[in-house]
Parts: C-alpha cells; sequence; structure tokens
C-alpha cells in the first residue's frame, strides 16, 4: 500500500495540471471566439511572410 | 458617403500609445470573410494589428492615431463590402461575459475534485468488505476532505450567494436547499471522518455541485450569444449625424459626419430633407415638415419652423434643417414614456417563473421531509442521533433539486436556441413562459403591422421601362420619396448629371429630352388626384408620364400570419396611434374587428388593462416609443428590431427581418418549451417520488444517491432535446401553417435572416 502515498499525489497533481490549463485558457481568451479558431488554423498569411 | 465619418469618440488609447477602436460588422456571411477583413486591414498604413471574432461578429484593430483615422478603417471595410460601426461595450455584457468566465470556473474546479474524490470513493465502495484496513479507509476520507472543502468553497460561489440574498429578503429560491444540502453534507462528513466512521459524504456534494454548474453553464453561454448579437444590431443601427465643426482656419465652420453618440447638448447639426433627427433639438433656421410616425404612429407629416421642437427618430420631410441639440439621450417625450413605463411595469412585477413558483412551494416541503424523517427515526424508531441525522442528510441530498434546477435552464436553453434561428431575441428568460400563456395578440399598426418604410404600391399598373428610368433617377435625390423609390429599385445605377431642385423633383438628360421626377408641377402634369392616403410621385420622359403611389404597406406576410393566430384561437386587436381613417383599411386587410386608432400612450395601457383587469393575457407587439408604455403594461411583449431603443428594452424578445412570422415562430416555440418544461417537471417530482420513500427509509447508500441523482438530471436534459433538431423552430411554424391555411408559402429566409442579419 505504501505506492499510494507517491499515486494519489501524483493523481491530484495531474488533476490540477489541466485545471490549471483550464484557467489559463479562460484568461487568456480562448473561449471568446470557438467558432474563428476552428477556421484561423487554415489561413496560411504567416507562409508568404517567408 | 464619401468623407470619411469621425470616429475619434469610440477610439481608446492603451498604456503604450497605441489606438484602438471595436467595430461591429454587418455583412459576415461565411469563414473566407475573417481572412478577407484582416488582410485589408493589415494593408492599411498605420494598422498595427486587427483580429475578427467570427462568433460575435466584432473586429479589434489596433492602429497609429497619426497615420490613420478611425473613419477611415470604416471605409476601408465598405470598400470591400461590409459595413461597420464603432461597437462600445455596454455594461450588462461586459457582467455576463464575467459571469460566464466565473461560472467556467467553478465548473472546471467541481469537475476536478469530482473525479479525484470518485477516485478515492469507489476505492472505498470497492473494498467495504474486508480488504481495506481502516486506516487507509480513514486517509482516503481524510485526503476527499482536503479536496472537496477548498473546492466546494470554491464552486459553490454562485449558489451560495444567491441563496443568501433570497434568505435576507425572507424569499426561498432553488438554491437555499442546494446550499443547505452541500454544507450539511460537508459538515457531517467532516464529523465523520474525524470520528473514524465508515462512510462519509463527500462525494456526493461535489457531484451535486458539478451537475448544477453544468446547467448554470449552459444556459449562461446562450444568454451570452443572444446578448452579442442583440449588442450588434444595436451597434449597426447606429446613426451618423452632420455636426457643424469649428475649423482650424478661423471663424469657419465645417460639417463633419459624426457619430450620435458623441453629440452634446448645444452641438448644432444639419438634418438634411429624408435623414431621421438624431437627438432632441430646437429648430435654429429652415422650414419643413417632419414625419414623427416612429414616435407616435401618426403617419402625417407635421409642419416645423425656426423655434420649434424636433424629436430625436423624426424624419425630416423636403427641406433642410439646422437643429440645435438640446438634449443627447434623453428628452421630454422619453422621460414621460418612461414615467408611465414604471408605472406600468410596477404593476406587472408581481409575475413569478414557473421554477420559482415550484420551488417556493418545494423547497419548504424538501426541508420539513428532512427534518420529519430525522426526528421520526430518532423518537419513534430508536435510532441514534448520527444515524438519524445522517438518514435526514441523505434526503436533503436525494431530493435536492438537482434535475428540478435543469429541468426549467435546459428547456429554456434550447428554446432560445430556437428562438434564435427562427429571428427571435430574448431579452429576457421570464418571457419565454409569459408568451406560452398568451390568449390575446394585440398589434400596433405603423412599423409593425406595415413595413417602418413606405413602398410604391402600384408598380403592377406602371411601363417597366418608365418604373425603371423613376428609379434611377430616384438616387439622386434625398427626398424620403424618393428614397424609398431608390430602394425599391436598388440594382440600377443613378443618371449622370442629375439636378435635384429642393422640394420639388429631379431632372437629367436621357435621350433626346429631359427625365423627370417629382411633383405634379414639376413634371408639368395634371394630378388625376384620388387616393388619399397614398403620396404620389411623378415619372416624365418626353410625352409619357405615370403616378407613382407611395404608402406604408403591409408586411409580406401580414395576412397570412394574423389568421393563423387566429385559427389558434388568439384574439387579435390593433391599438394605433395614427389616425383611424389610417387604421380602418389595414384592419378590413387582415379581417381585424376590434381595432382603434387615434389612441395616446396612455389610452393604450388604459385599453390593456381593462382586457388585464378581464385575466385576459395580452401580447403586445410595437415598435414606437408610444407602444413602448403599453409593451410593460402587457403580459409579454414583442417588438421588431427597427424599434426605438427604448421600446425594444421593455420588450420580452425582438424579431428581425421584414417578416412577421417570427411572432408566430415565438408563440409556437413559447407554447412548446412551456409543455416541456411542465414535463420535466413533473418528471423530476415523479423521480423524488421514489427516491425519497427510499431515503426515508434508510436504504439510500451514498452510490445510490449519487446514481440516482444522475440519472434523473440526464433524464430532464434529454427531455429538453427534444425541442431541438435542425431548425425545428421552422418546421414547427410551417407545420402549424399547413394545417391553417394550406401553408403556400415556405417562410423562406428565415433562417438566413437569423443567421446573417442583413441591414
Amino acid at each position: 500500500m505504501n505506492v499510494l502515498v507517491f499515486l494519489i499525489p501524483a493523481a491530484i497533481a495531474l488533476g490540477l495540471v489541466g485545471l490549471y490549463g483550464l484557467f489559463w485558457s479562460l484568461k487568456s481568451g480562448q473561449y471568446e471566439d470557438l467558432e474563428g479558431a476552428a477556421y484561423r488554423i487554415l489561413q496560411d498569411d504567416d507562409i508568404e511572410k517567408k | 458617403m464619401s468623407a470619411s465619418p469621425d470616429y475619434s469618440h469610440f477610439v481608446k488609447t492603451d498604456a503604450e500609445g497605441r489606438s484602438r477602436i471595436d467595430l461591429a460588422i454587418d455583412g459576415i456571411t461565411c469563414a473566407a470573410c475573417l481572412g478577407d477583413i484582416e488582410t485589408a486591414m493589415k494593408r492599411l498604413p498605420g494598422v498595427m494589428n486587427a483580429r475578427l471574432n467570427l462568433t460575435s461578429h466584432r473586429l479589434a484593430v489596433t492602429f497609429e492615431a497619426d497615420r490613420i483615422a478611425a473613419g477611415g478603417l470604416a471605409n476601408a471595410l465598405e470598400a470591400i463590402g461590409y459595413r461597420a460601426y464603432p461597437y462600445e461595450q455596454r455594461q450588462v455584457e461586459a457582467d455576463e461575459a464575467a459571469r460566464f468566465s466565473l461560472l467556467l470556473k467553478c465548473l472546471g474546479v467541481a469537475v476536478f475534485a469530482a473525479m479525484n474524490i470518485m477516485l478515492l470513493s469507489i476505492s472505498i465502495w470497492s473494498g467495504e468488505g474486508a480488504s481495506m484496513p481502516p486506516e487507509t479507509r480513514d486517509f482516503f476520507h481524510f485526503l476527499s476532505a482536503l479536496i472537496a472543502l477548498p473546492a466546494a468553497a470554491y464552486a459553490g460561489q454562485p449558489f451560495y450567494g444567491s441563496a443568501w440574498t433570497a434568505l435576507r429578503q425572507g424569499r426561498l429560491n432553488m438554491d437555499v436547499p442546494i446550499t443547505i444540502g452541500v454544507i450539511l453534507a460537508l459538515g457531517l462528513s467532516v464529523y465523520e471522518t474525524w470520528t473514524h466512521a465508515p462512510h462519509a459524504y463527500f462525494d456526493s456534494a461535489i457531484m451535486l455541485l458539478a451537475f448544477l454548474l453544468a446547467g448554470r453553464v449552459m444556459d449562461q453561454a446562450m444568454r451570452r450569444k443572444t446578448r452579442a448579437a442583440a449588442g450588434n444590431l444595436a451597434a449597426l443601427k447606429g446613426e451618423n449625424a452632420l455636426r457643424f465643426t469649428p475649423d482650424a482656419a478661423e471663424g469657419e465652420e465645417s460639417l463633419v459626419l459624426t457619430p450620435v453618440a458623441a453629440l452634446a447638448e448645444g452641438d448644432r447639426v444639419l438634418v438634411r430633407a429624408g435623414e431621421r433627427a438624431p437627438a432632441d433639438g430646437v429648430v435654429e433656421s429652415g422650414a419643413s415638415a417632419v414625419d414623427e410616425s416612429a414616435i407616435t404612429g401618426e403617419t402625417l407629416g407635421k409642419p416645423v419652423g425656426v423655434g420649434d421642437n424636433i424629436y430625436a427618430g423624426s424624419v425630416n420631410g423636403d427641406g433642410a434643417l439646422t437643429v440645435r441639440v438640446t438634449a443627447a439621450g434623453h428628452s421630454a417625450l422619453i422621460d414621460e414614456a418612461a414615467r408611465l413605463i414604471d408605472a406600468a411595469s410596477a404593476a406587472r412585477s408581481g409575475y413569478v417563473l414557473l421554477a420559482d413558483r415550484v420551488s417556493q412551494l418545494y423547497a419548504p416541503v424538501v426541508h420539513l421531509a428532512a427534518l420529519a424523517t430525522g426526528l421520526t427515526w430518532y423518537f419513534l424508531l430508536g435510532a441514534s442521533a448520527h444515524d438519524a441525522l445522517v438518514i435526514a442528510i441523505s434526503v436533503l441530498i436525494i431530493t435536492c433539486p438537482c434535475a428540478l434546477a435543469l429541468a426549467v435552464p435546459a428547456v429554456q436553453a434550447m428554446a432560445s436556441g430556437a428562438f434564435f434561428r427562427s429571428g427571435l431575441f430574448l431579452n429576457d428568460a421570464a418571457g419565454l413562459e409569459k408568451l406560452g400563456e398568451v390568449d390575446h395578440v394585440i398589434f400596433d399598426k405603423t412599423g409593425t403591422l406595415t413595413l417602418p418604410e413606405p413602398r410604391v404600391v402600384n408598380s403592377a399598373e406602371i411601363a417597366p421601362d418608365l418604373l425603371e428610368l423613376a428609379g434611377r433617377l430616384a438616387h439622386s435625390s434625398s427626398h424620403p420619396l424618393a428614397i424609398a423609390l431608390a430602394r425599391a429599385a436598388r440594382g440600377s445605377a443613378p443618371l449622370p448629371d442629375a439636378r435635384e431642385t429642393p422640394g420639388l423633383g429631379v431632372a437629367a438628360p436621357y435621350g433626346d429630352g429631359d427625365a423627370l421626377l417629382g411633383s405634379a408641377s414639376f413634371c408639368d402634369v395634371e394630378s388625376p388626384g384620388g387616393d388619399a392616403d397614398a403620396s404620389a410621385i411623378f415619372v416624365r420622359m418626353g410625352e409619357r408620364w405615370a403616378r407613382l403611389l407611395i404608402r406604408q404597406t403591409l408586411r409580406p406576410d401580414a395576412v397570412r400570419v394574423v389568421s393563423l393566430l387566429r385559427d389558434k384561437g388568439l384574439r387579435i386587436g390593433i391599438l394605433s396611434g395614427d389616425r383611424a381613417e389610417a387604421v380602418a383599411p389595414v384592419a378590413r386587410e387582415l379581417n381585424v374587428e376590434e381595432w382603434r386608432g387615434g389612441l395616446k400612450p396612455a389610452e393604450k395601457i388604459a385599453v390593456i388593462d381593462e382586457l388585464n383587469a378581464k385575466r385576459a393575457k395580452v401580447l403586445m407587439v410595437g415598435d414606437g416609443l408610444n407602444d413602448a408604455p403599453a409593451l410593460a403594461a402587457a403580459y409579454a411583449s414583442l417588438s421588431p428590431i427597427d424599434a426605438v431603443h427604448l421600446t425594444q428594452t421593455q420588450a420580452d424578445a425582438v424579431f428581425l427581418g421584414e417578416k412577421l412570422a417570427p411572432v408566430a415562430a415565438a408563440l409556437s416555440v413559447a407554447r412548446r418549451a412551456r409543455a416541456l418544461m411542465r414535463q420535466n417537471l413533473a418528471l423530476a417530482i415523479g423521480y423524488n417520488a421514489i427516491a425519497v420513500p427510499v431515503a426515508m427509509a434508510g436504504h439510500a447508500s451514498p452510490l445510490f444517491a449519487a446514481l440516482a441523482m444522475s440519472g434523473s438530471s440526464i433524464l430532464v436534459t434529454l427531455n429538453a432535446l427534444r425541442l431541438r433538431g435542425p431548425g425545428k423552430g421552422v418546421t414547427l411554424l410551417l407545420r402549424d401553417a399547413k394545417g391553417a391555411s394550406g401553408g403556400p408559402q415556405r417562410p423562406a429566409g428565415l433562417r438566413g435572416s437569423a443567421v446573417a442579419p442583413s441591414a
């Protein structure tokens, strides 16, 4: 059972990383435009610049 | 308009000295527009960044103010076919956005905690027999407490706040039993952990929060989308005024196109023929007749001269006026309407939402049942104080209105989606329930049953080439009738070298001679007279001439929608501020017997109050400033998107487009939504009727409680989904239309107008 001492904190830490991800994405405005983001990836204006 | 408008009022400067403006964009139809707009913006000199939000149709541009003016951005967009208008975020919308992100954070925390606690709880349940030593179980309980307590403190904020507000006002709402249930369950679990008892209920408390928050997030997301769309429409309706602005050169004044929102008291503006007055003011020079139909419903022009008052929203007839602004934003007329609205809505505010009505009955029952269960076990059945408390809490958790709290918001979210697809925006969730109960429909005439802009009514009798010529000439005039004509002839090119004689007509060289458009004397023809309520305009080419009759026309599907509503058993009436002679033909055409004309706002309220006293549930549909108090007095209300701002904010829902069909769709969807809400409430109560006795008997294990709770929540959500389906809002209407009138006309463009509102 000693392994629990590592496994449970590991599980919680992973959960916290996910939660931090949600807070970070909210703060950086990634939920502002859910439709636009899907099309933005298809734009290649960054290629033209090269 | 070739000159750049002055949008500097809307430009904000950030800490690094860059200027920033937000623009609402009209005309976005597909994803390709995203690239078009951003590229076009970035190519302009001085533009540093441009980012379009495809969900809210808003463009944020950062630029250097000394290299390009904000008005130039709008012109550049216009050049590639998009209309833009500066957008100022309203407080309501900012609040909604903040609330959405708080709810999403709470949901994230609750789901994180629920996952980790379930991980521990399931281990405890599966090791319950013998395999798990009590020390490990206590350790797991301790860990659960460590996760659950801070998580519940954070994720429960929306509930605790609202429950506290309700309690302080001496009311009970859904959030009260939720808060008590969560706090008691957590408190008991901490005690259990402390005393090394076998069961703790951290999982139930956190799961409850997670499910409830999911419902709230869903509701909020829909509300936010509606607000954004409504905000854009309001911004795009914003108009520009020609303001006299002192020039750098001494004593000179020039005319600058300025947004109405930037006008201040004492400014002088020029209102040309056919333009709308941007603010209340006093006429300084010029004489004209103004059409105040948007305000009073009266369609006959009112003559004004120097020193007369002119109200915002009235349309200038045929002379140019210089107006000194006396009140930007508010006016005597608006104040009067606001006073009537306050009085009328105070009388109406007794309305309680279905969910709150249920919870007002339900919450005390839950609390009493839990209390009675606990006392019964303790005193009559001889259970220990601890066991009695555990059973009482499990009753509270099981009955905790998980399903009940989801039952109504889930339907509301679906219904506002269906409204959205039918071209309707819901202002208030209560409106949905009220629309579903309506049994009387009262329409205003001007701008509601009729289109807000006049049209040519006898185009079928006129030679096509003359009609086309009239349209081309009309482009060169700013007279209201010519503007109506030009709109009908959209797409044709204006004639070169056209000269306008203000107040009389337009002439342009065409073929061998001149083509003329204007009054009978201007075209040198003898007016045949006749039709009193239509305005006549003449077109002449050589010896041939024609008379065009221009009049307020009914919305294209008004007759069909009114007869459809009548067939549904609703009583229809018309209350108008216009003259009785103008209302009579409309009432006759629509086959409406109960109509009255020439009513003042207070008289409209009186008629509605009379109906209210007879316990009729009245839906008022209106657009003018004079309708706003009546909308507030009526049980439910709708207004078209062209309505005066104050009127729109009074209406329960606002509809888009030229057609009246959304009114029928609103009633149809609302009735169905109301039925589904009742079904859902019945399902939730039925579930409780089964689960509560089990809990009272003391047989509800934590696992059972968790499963039962999720099961009932999923059931009501699925039931609410029945309102959805591809274009269900439209098909509902279609099916009704077929049943009633053979339904030959498909309400085409309904969906389209909802997706891409065209001006």
